[in-house]
């Protein structure tokens, strides 16, 4: 595909592809001697959005083409894409080419497998796909796109299945297959027979044109989609049994840990482990690129190990670089403003957003066990394809000959794009012969792990007789590392590095008000640095900028902050999630001094939020009291896991804008583990959050990422109305 | 290498372990147990959570010697084979996980609270200093509430 003329341009074939009521999906059977049925897609992609006017802004590229459709595209593009299995012992299979990670992707499409095959949710099974090559970016997790991307074809090849299921019922009773119904994994006759798909699917497999129509159903026959559902691995989590890279059994698998640089990305020089190998348990002592791996019998002999090894470090690639030199370089890399015409007043605001790691629970951890000619690993990732070929490059091995398990992750927040461990584990396992399973520790996670990047903001918006004229963001940001996953996805539709970034702001931003002119842009500052896009990516720091300038154009015009974006917002739906919290929060209740109320919203991924929290200013660090979020996210696929990404991302907001980010100080991270990170624990959380979903119809919509900067916005304009301070650098305490 | 018994989940366990050998690596590396998680190794996440004589501990600062003679209950041992705690049951009920990963620490820590006090208010929630970075920080108010009230 060619690349685009400018960074701003969308794929070709996606505009040429026609409105997303276009888009179909082809099913086939799969030989094989029970029912499997795989789709690929043709047809097309995007349906530009309407805006309504007050001072009118024209369409943002947000609006025609967003992030998630480029993975939308993405997956689509990727040929036998999803496989649907019946089993004989009655179990419906389908092999999900995502990561779960907590976000509640499994529960998702068992839901939906379930609802559009009729079977019961607990005969209905998704494990996650091991890496396949001819995937590629298609089985990328992120953008908040596994449900969009594959709403579509995993209806279809569960509708495909079930009139092929009904097809052999049919021929089996020589019945009209018309008559026939499914529900409970079974189809079943008017005379009240049955018979389970466990034991249709050979004769379904031998079906070459159903009797019945294939298509989904009509959302009016939902049972399961839009029903709040407890996730389905529930009961594995809250049993201990839940299987995580580290606890996955591999025979003989050594604990291995690895000895990190000082300060950033540094290199060995020399070492000498001699004195760690006389320790007990020490198998093998291994130099990396990364720094030198410590294998052993256990975790516990190996970190003791860990410290006997002496290493000679040589520089790393920020040495001597601090937050204060990195603030200096980004303030020069911001565009100028456009100056204000006469006759108009502005409102004028700064910001700057600290480095924050992502801090999964589960440090970065991965098994492998590297033989002659193959290997086999194990790791939560949301980038497999990647995964697998780094780690072939790393040992000498093609891609095929890399098996590469995806198991389930102990959160990502956008860390397990990449895959580091799996690379390091890979390395030792050929160098020692051994299969290892690969922890970084803690304080390696917090030093040497990815971070969000630092950011720059410069906001203006001009006014005149109550009216916004213009409004201009001009930004920068440390690079963002996007060569992986989405942002693999969007070099894949023609977006080139270096402007990958530039592509990735101009997708995945656009300003909900009509502020007349508006203006965004985004330079990154180059910095051999690690990092990743974290949840919601440039929208966390950006469009948190936006509405705290929001609230205080508001005040410039002497509007109260609802009203105000009540006036500007672009469309009904934000006005619909505005609404919905400002009645359900009571919104301009009268508070004690020192307390207030905020509110924000953001709408991202074809979906909209509004957040409204209260705060208490009056005691030794402030508290988010009270939470209400309200989301349009279209179609609901399992309302309890949309809520639970909404609180998940209040979370976030509350913990970015009042709690946590990470200091670089001489080339180096000074946080070492959640005693100085200080992401927010139950005593900084609200005593009540709601979530109301709002809206529901037509195709679902993304929410993994959405609501983070609604809820960073709302807490730092509560913060602001309740201290009558202008928070203008985050975390406030830093 | 030192010998120490102590009953884990119910049953009487001899193990072979290094004297300053943390209980977290005892359990997970020695004798299979992966309930119990590393989250950071100094006692601040709470990943790895787990009962001594029915009290909250953190098993990366603990070692055998420690727990010699005592009754360790790990996740995998707060309820009886198959079976549920009415604290793994409210978090059910809740839908409160979502990557799970600080989830036994979380419903180890909350079952002690419940165990010392029937119906704990806000304010001892909030002491609970367990990290969950997913923030299901609501949800688990909630279920603890709920298990409370079903004890």
């Amino acid at each position: 595909m060619p690349a685009p003329a400018s960074q701003d341009a969308v794929p070709p074939d996606a505009m040429a592809a026609g409105p997303l009521t276009r888009r179909r999906f082809l099913t086939y059977v799969v030989a094989a001697p029970v029912l499997t049925v795989a789709a690929s897609s043709v047809g097309g992609l995007i349906a530009p959005g309407k805006a309504h006017a007050v001072v009118p802004s024209p369409p943002q590229p947000e609006n025609l083409l967003d992030l998630g459709d480029v993975m939308v595209a993405a997956t689509k593009q990727a040929e036998h894409l999803l496989v649907l299995e019946v089993t004989t012992d009655n179990r419906v299979v389908f092999r999900l080419p995502r990561a779960e990670v907590g976000q509640g992707v499994t529960t998702a499409f068992a839901m939906v497998v379930a609802d559009e095959i009729d079977a019961r949710l607990g005969d209905v099974d998704i494990p996650l796909e091991d890496a396949r090559q001819d995937l590629g970016t298609a089985q990328s997790t992120g953008g908040s796109s596994s449900v969009r991307s594959l709403w579509d074809p995993v209806r279809s090849v569960a509708a495909d299945a079930r009139a092929r299921l009904i097809t052999a019922a049919a021929e089996r009773w020589d019945l009209p297959a018309r008559d026939l119904t499914t529900r409970n994994t079974a189809v079943w006759a008017p005379d009240g027979r049955s018979a389970t798909y466990g034991s249709l699917t050979e004769a379904a497999a031998k079906v070459s044109v159903p009797a019945v129509s294939s298509n989904p159903k009509s959302s009016s026959e939902y049972r399961l989609i839009g029903t709040a559902t407890t996730r389905i691995d529930a009961r594995s989590i809250v049993t201990g049994s839940a299987k995580y890279a580290l606890d996955v059994d591999v025979p003989g698998a050594l604990p291995t840990v690895v000895v990190r640089p000082p300060t950033l990305k540094g290199k060995v020089k020399s070492y000498d482990a001699s004195a760690a190998l006389k320790l007990p348990g020490v198998v093998a002592v291994t130099e990396l690129p990364s720094g030198v791996a410590v294998s052993a019998k256990t975790f516990d002999q190996a970190l003791k190990a860990k410290s006997a090894v002496k290493v000679t470090w040589g520089s790393g690639t920020v040495d001597g670089v601090s937050d204060a030199d990195i603030k200096a370089r980004l303030a020069a890399a911001i565009q100028p403003m456009t100056p204000a015409p006469p006759l108009t007043q502005r409102v004028d605001a700064n910001f700057s957003f600290a480095f924050v790691n992502h801090a999964p629970m589960e440090v970065g951890s991965a098994v492998a066990d590297v033989q002659s000619g193959s290997a086999e690993i194990w790791v939560a990732s949301k980038s497999p394809t990647g995964a697998q070929s780094a780690v072939a490059d790393a040992i000498g091995l093609s891609a095929d000959d890399v098996t590469l398990h995806v198991v389930r992750g102990g959160g990502s927040f956008g860390r397990r794009i990449y895959y580091e461990p799996a690379v390091e584990a890979a390395r030792v396992s050929k160098a020692i012969g051994k299969p290892v399973k690969l922890m970084w520790t803690r304080n390696d996670d917090m030093r040497h792990g990815r971070v969000r990047p630092r950011s720059q903001h410069q906001l203006r918006a001009v006014h005149a007789g109550g009216e916004v004229l213009s409004y201009e963001h001009r930004s920068s940001c440390v690079e963002l590392d996007l060569g992986s996953g989405t942002g693999q996805a969007l070099v894949d539709a023609g977006y080139v590095n270096p402007t990958i970034g530039a592509a990735f702001f101009n997708l995945s931003q656009s300003c909900p008000y009509n502020f007349g002119v508006v203006t965004e842009s985004l330079n990154e500052v180059s910095y051999d640095m690690p990092t990743a896009a974290w949840r919601s990516v440039y929208s966390a720091q950006a469009r948190t900028a936006e509405e705290i300038l929001v609230d205080e154009i508001a005040k410039a015009l002497g509007t109260d902050p609802v009203a105000m974006r009540r006036k500007f917002l672009k469309t009904p739906d934000a006005r619909a999630v505005l609404d919905k919290v400002a009645t359900e929060g009571k919104w301009g209740r009268s508070m004690s001094s020192g307390t207030a109320q905020g509110v924000a919203l953001h709408g991202e991924y074809r979906s909209i939020a509004a957040c409204l929290v209260e705060i208490n200013c009056t005691g030794n660090k402030p508290r988010v009291t009270k939470a209400v979020m309200a989301l349009d996210v279209g179609r609901q696929v399992n309302p309890s896991g949309l809520k639970a990404q909404a609180m998940g991302s209040l979370i976030d907001g509350i913990s970015t804008v009042l709690l946590v980010g990470n200091h670089l100080d001489e080339g180096a991270f000074r946080e070492g583990s959640y005693s100085d990170f200080k992401y927010a624990r139950q005593a900084d959380a609200p005593l009540t959050c709601d979530v109301h979903l709002v809206g529901g119809s037509g195709k679902p919509g993304g929410v993994g990422e959405l609501c983070v900067p609604a809820a960073a916005g709302a807490v730092a304009n509560a913060y602001a109305r309740a201290t009558g301070d202008k928070p203008r650098t985050f975390p406030i305490n830093f | 290498m030192p010998s120490y018994a102590f009953k884990l989940n119910g049953k009487n366990i001899r193990v072979d372990a290094p004297a300053d050998m943390p209980l977290l690596w005892v359990l997970r590396d020695l004798l299979g147990v992966t309930g119990p998680k590393y989250g950071c190794g100094v006692g601040v996440c709470r990943a790895c959570t787990c009962h001594v004589n029915g009290s909250a501990v953190q098993v990366c600062m603990l070692t055998a010697a420690d727990v010699v003679g005592k009754s360790v209950t790990t996740i995998e041992g707060l309820a009886p084979q198959g079976g549920l705690h009415p604290v793994q049951q409210a978090w059910l009920d809740e839908d409160v996980a979502q990557c799970g990963f600080c989830q036994p620490g979380q419903i180890m820590q909350a079952a002690a609270l419940l165990k010392s006090k029937r119906n704990p208010s806000d304010a001892d929630i909030d002491g609970i200093v367990n990290v969950c970075r997913c923030g299901t920080y609501c949800r688990i108010r909630k279920a603890i509430k709920r298990a409370a009230s079903t004890m």
